[in-house]
């Protein structure tokens, strides 16, 4: 019982990754018609802001310490952060520890302006021509991008843990009853689900209730009609994809303490957010966010060594399984929309 | 000439030409010259170029004629790959059962992921055929390895119960794929003036292969068949309404293409008998889209041009280090030369997806269908150019 | 049908001119000189640095790199020398290899063995390679190492700690500096008995292909002969990058000691999500529940970064170590490049003057003279003490680095300390060890 608690909790620790990277890829796509592999770089750039602004806050002087040596056996070099020699080494020091959090604030600017740019300066001209094209070329810039990263940070992965505060793992299991240590779960992956719900709901919420997502969703249903009323559609769509991109950056700067970021990341998160985006249904928004969460915790019952021994590598398959199954007895996935995609 | 028409016949024998003088056209430079860290002909490139040709050709049979965009056809390849290694263990390391094996193989495995998967169409088709690609990639690399080796591929040992022929040549070494005695490896190499042209039995045996199946891709194209696919790209629901049913059909394009990319597989394994779960992964499989696309899709030369640019670049571009640049540049003044490095270092050596990133984008922006599509404006170019200095000619004749 | 004609005749022309003019100077090259592929014929010979540049390893494919150029310079007389004026063999001169001036080309295995070989087999066909060396995965070793031994090159393995590389898969035109998982079982399991008991229970996570489980059994057999008892060993896949699932359960099993069966970026996730989940502060048994990562990379330690602090580990080198051999060739890498080398930029500048120094001692590039000059070779003076190239199975034999996870670094370089050196004797094992059958060296294959 605990073991399968433990796995649900984890499956939704999972599914809110997958559900909030899903959430924006079909934002733009309901939204844009554009099917954009560029989509997890999106993701990987969110990290790397934590990474650049933790960089930032580490900037420093270098002093001399004559008592120690480096490897070379010449006076070790030490780096003073300015933070702290600005504020003093405690204040300093929690700065540094709190990057993550603080690249928050820090990203939301950079991603809405990385989303504005993608859209004005390559996707605009893109929204007439086929599917096939612009994979092809939201691709070519994922590589682009991902390499321009590489280039710059190194291909090794880059340590960005959370706060001090956030580190170490809450006992679930002696709040409902169980045996300590039953189950425990990391502070960080809490907040992330936290975080994701905060962000699922938000976007839910301002297309339901504003005006302006009033707009954008009868865009989605039938643009043309939409644009004969009198209203710039494209201007608002160039703003959800500024939206998609934050909301792909957010879940990369919340996801750089849960693993250390690194320049592929986005890649590994391609493949399975597009299953992730077609088992919900193309251009459904409630179907990818309800396919994340499901993905997410078959992902990790099957990885229970008690399935997993019934069938050996189930782990490995699952995702796959199940999409296959769903996309078999579901033509249009969970919530997909006829006439999507389907030609 | 074989039943095609003019323009094909002359394209047919473009390519024939193209592919029988490769060592010749694919090595430009002198041999001791800077410039020959650009040549790519020798013989495993040349080798890669048709095989993943052949992969292309066949792809383009399911993607250029139905529209069905299939993102797992890598696994028909690893299949065959698989398939043909195997049969060199077990029977014989003649390459023509292997190669028939493979194809064989794919094709079974073709019908039975191609009868599953088309029962949808649209992304659901792409994602269905990329779920079974990637299962089967993942199965290969850890529960399979009894079958496939796993992570290190599968490869000949010394101690194979090989049927026809011994387990170990007399001086104890693995006995190499061959065609009836001529060995796939043997290579005859002719220098001449700082040139050195490297001609290999196995590019051979892959070029006429190649050959065959472009002049059958060709066929289907114009097929009545072929007809029907493209009818299918065009508008299932109308087909439907008239009363057809069109599932055989592309269910027997999906079967081809993937007997194809079976094929090359085949070759693949072939050509140097190891069989990597690689071969299988989703990467694979967008290679091969990736080289239709940029080629130009549901042209005939297209593919085979994709798949030339993107296995150039990864072989020639990854080679170039800075110690190359240096020569090449050496001839600079010193600031200006190191400058110039620095400026082309982060495009070459381990920059090359980078080069690669970027070309993709220019070519799709730039020219929507594909390389075809360049070569067709730079001939068209050429034309006006040629008719301009004709009505030139032509003004200036009567004044004389 | 006509204008068809006259392509078909210009083709007929140009061919017979053209094969006129090639008939004259025609010549095999190979075989024609001293009856091995690529036989060096100018002032220069040229050797294959074939390392991942693209992919999840990139990093450390970078510092083999640069490994590799500073040996070439050293070579050819460069430089201060580094490890030349150490090693126990004074064969080499600085003057490249008898005589020939050291020229190297470069490829990108972009970690996967069907690209390795491609890039091999163009450093041999285009360049003309008479050495591949490098690399940074076990299933690219073994692939590169078979393709070698079927072109007649000798292949100087990079980073490769399958047991596999010189078990079942071991080929005689290729050889191993680098130790294996079998070492770092016999190195790791004395100092974990030693420092956390002989009564442990011991959760292994290993990653799902042949390396993974090579060293899993390594490390299982080894620490079970000491008392441990191992309740669990789950397979996860290689693609993950999320190990909670796998982590969560940890806890409940009994186990009081985790060991993380995974390299490079598997390594750093697994590890992170462990300490995540505050495994290490937890009680189990009555005892401190303890986190163990068999293969330890320093270059991928980084990307933990201060997960790794107390967790020991094995290594093959380490720059921090003090004999002579190390201390030059850090000073010379140091001093080019800025930091310390990696343990992978190590094993890969000592192949290539391992394999320069054979090539001199035997007085000839022939792989097969190469092959013999290895064989059985005793030498000092490149890190790791007096090591041996057993003539069974091509494996180096020397002493083992056991590491720890450094409290205090001083730098982002220093990351481990040394806890150990397990003499050489201690991990040695016989060449027909169950472990490292099934395979068969064959004879050496000079080629064309």
């Amino acid at each position: 019982m605990d073991a399968i608690l433990l796995q649900i909790l984890n499956g939704l620790d999972k599914g809110s990754a997958y559900a909030l990277i899903a959430l924006g890829l079909t934002l733009i796509f309901g939204t844009l018609g554009v099917v954009n592999f560029a989509h997890g770089a999106l993701f990987m750039i969110g990290a790397f802001c934590a990474v650049t602004l933790q960089r930032i806050l580490n900037l420093s002087y270098e002093e001399i310490d004559p008592t120690q040596t480096d490897f070379l056996g010449n006076p070790l070099v030490v780096k003073v952060p300015y933070v702290q020699a600005w504020f003093g080494p405690e204040m300093g020091g929690s700065i540094i520890d709190w990057s993550v959090p603080l690249a928050i604030l820090f990203a939301i600017p950079v991603m809405i302006f990385v989303g504005f740019a993608m859209e004005r300066g390559l996707i605009k001209h893109f929204y007439k021509r086929p599917h096939a094209d612009q994979i092809l070329v939201t691709f070519g810039l994922a590589i682009v991008l991902q390499e321009v990263v590489k280039y710059f940070y190194g291909a090794n992965p880059i340590p960005t843990g959370a706060p001090e505060a956030f580190r170490g793992s809450f006992d679930f299991g002696v709040l409902l009853g169980f045996d300590p240590n039953a189950i425990i779960y990391p502070y960080w992956r809490l907040i992330y689900f936290a975080f994701a719900a905060v962000i699922i709901g938000g976007v839910f919420s301002f297309l339901q209730f504003t005006t302006f997502g009033m707009v954008v969703r009868a865009g989605m249903a039938d643009r043309e009609t939409v644009g004969l009323l009198g209203i710039n559609i494209d201007k608002r769509f160039t703003f959800m994809f500024g939206l998609a991109a934050a909301v792909a950056g957010l879940a990369g700067v919340m996801y750089a303490p849960i693993n250390s970021p690194n320049y592929h990341m986005g890649m590994d998160f391609l493949v399975l957010s597009f299953v992730v985006v077609v088992v919900g249904g193309m251009g459904s928004l409630p179907g990818a966010v309800a396919a994340g969460f499901l993905l997410g915790i078959l992902e990790s019952f099957a990885s229970m060594n008690e399935i997993k021994s019934i069938i050996p590598g189930i782990d490995q398959i699952i995702i796959y399984v199940v999409a296959i199954i769903i996309l078999l007895t579901r033509p249009r996935g969970l919530m997909g929309r006829k006439g999507v995609m389907e030609d | 000439m074989f039943g095609l028409n003019k323009k094909d016949t002359s394209l047919l024998l473009v390519v024939a030409v193209l592919t029988l003088f490769a060592p010749f056209i694919l090595n430009p430079f002198p041999t001791e010259s800077g410039l020959a860290q650009f040549n790519a002909g020798y013989p495993d490139l040349m080798q890669r170029f048709v095989i993943f040709g052949i992969f292309a050709v066949g792809f383009n049979i399911l993607f250029g004629l139905t529209g069905y965009l299939s993102f797992g056809h890598a696994a028909f390849l690893g299949v065959g790959s698989y398939s043909a290694v195997w049969m060199f263990k077990l029977l014989s390391m003649n390459v023509i059962p292997a190669i028939i094996l493979s194809v064989i193989v794919a094709g079974l495995f073709a019908l039975l992921i191609g009868f599953v998967s088309l029962r949808r169409s649209g992304i659901y088709f792409s994602i269905l055929t990329l779920a079974f690609a990637q299962m089967s990639f993942n199965l290969a690399y850890s529960v399979l390895t009894p079958i496939t080796n796993g992570e290190t591929g599968l490869q000949l040992t010394l101690d194979d119960p090989r049927i026809l022929g011994v387990s170990a040549t007399a001086d104890g070494s693995i006995p190499v794929t061959s065609l009836f005695g001529l060995e796939m490896r043997s290579t005859y190499e002719m220098a001449v003036a700082g040139w050195n042209f490297q001609f290999s039995a196995g590019y051979y045996l892959c070029a006429i292969i190649m050959l065959v199946s472009f002049y059958i891709a060709v066929r289907i194209f114009r097929s009545p068949f072929g007809l029907m696919l493209r009818a299918v790209k065009c508008n299932q629901n109308r087909m439907r309404y008239t009363g057809l049913n069109t599932r055989p059909y592309t269910l027997a394009a999906f079967v081809i293409s993937g007997m194809y990319a079976g094929l090359a597989g085949g070759l693949m394994a072939s050509m140097d008998p190891l069989a990597g779960a690689e071969r299988m992964q989703w990467t694979a499989s967008g290679e091969v889209v990736l080289m239709t696309i940029l080629g130009g899709a549901g042209t005939l030369i297209g593919p085979v041009l994709g798949a030339g640019f993107i296995k150039y670049f990864e072989n020639i571009f990854s080679k170039i280090n800075d110690n190359v640049l240096h020569q090449w540049f050496g001839f600079l003044p010193d600031g200006i030369e190191d400058f110039v490095v620095f400026i082309i270092h982060p495009f070459i050596g381990k920059g090359w997806h980078l080069t690669l990133g970027i070309l993709f984008m220019l070519v799709v922006i730039y020219l929507p269908g594909g390389l075809v599509e360049g070569g067709q404006r730079i001939s068209r170019l050429f034309k006006k150019n040629k008719s301009s200095d004709d009505g030139a000619a032509a003004k200036t004749t009567p004044a004389e | 049908m006509s204008k068809m004609d006259v392509t078909r005749r210009g083709v007929l022309k140009t061919g017979a001119v053209a094969g006129g003019g090639l008939m004259l100077p025609t010549y095999l090259r190979a075989a024609g000189h001293e009856g091995f592929t690529n036989a060096p014929t100018g002032s220069t010979v040229t050797l294959g640095f074939n390392v991942p540049q693209t992919g999840p390893y990139a990093d450390e494919g970078a510092d083999e790199l640069r490994a590799y150029e500073l040996a070439v310079e050293h070579l050819n007389g460069g430089g201060d020398g580094g490890m030349l004026n150490t090693f126990s063999s004074k064969a080499l001169e600085g003057n490249g290899i008898l005589g020939k001036k050291v020229e190297y080309v470069t490829g990108d295995t972009q970690t996967k063995s069907d690209a390795a070989r491609a890039s091999a087999k163009s450093m041999i066909e285009k360049d003309g390679a008479v050495m591949i060396t490098g690399g940074s995965s076990s299933g690219v070793a073994v692939a590169v190492q078979g393709l070698c031994q079927e072109a007649g090159v000798i292949f100087m393995a990079g980073l490769t700690h399958s047991n596999d590389t010189t078990g079942k898969d071991k080929k005689a035109n290729g050889f191993r500096h680098f130790f294996n998982g079998y070492m770092s079982g016999a190195a790791l399991a004395p100092v974990l008995a030693d420092v956390y008991g002989t009564d442990r229970k011991a959760y292994h996570l290993t990653a799902d292909y042949t390396w993974g489980w090579t060293q899993q059994e390594s490390i299982a057999a080894a620490t079970e002969a000491l008392g441990w008892e191992t309740v669990n060993n789950v397979l996860t896949p290689l693609a993950a990058t999320d190990f909670s699932s796998y982590i969560a359960p940890v806890l409940n099993s009994g186990a009081d000691v985790l060991v993380l069966n995974h390299y490079g970026g598997n390594m750093v996730n697994s590890l992170t999500n462990a300490v995540q989940f505050g495994l290490r502060e937890k009680e189990i048994n009555g005892k401190n529940f303890e986190i163990v990562v068999p293969l330890f990379s320093r270059l991928m330690a980084r990307g933990a970064g201060a997960n790794i602090k107390g967790i020991l580990g094995s290594t093959n080198w380490h720059w921090s170590l003090q004999d002579e051999g190390t201390k030059t060739f850090v000073k010379s890498f140091g001093t080019k490049y800025g930091f310390p080398p990696s343990q992978a930029a190590h094993t890969c500048y000592v192949q290539t003057l391992l394999y320069a120094d054979a090539v001199a001692r035997a007085g000839s590039f022939n792989p097969c003279a190469v092959v013999e000059a290895l064989e059985g070779f005793e030498f000092d003076g490149l890190g790791n003490g007096p090591t041996l190239y057993r003539a069974e199975d091509h494996q180096c034999f020397k002493d083992v680095l056991v590491v720890r996870g450094k409290e205090n670094p001083t730098s982002e370089f220093d990351l481990l300390e040394v806890v150990q050196v397990t003499p050489r004797a201690q991990v040695e094992y016989a060449p027909d060890h169950p472990m490292f059958a099934g395979g068969a060296l064959g004879t050496c294959n000079p080629g064309a």
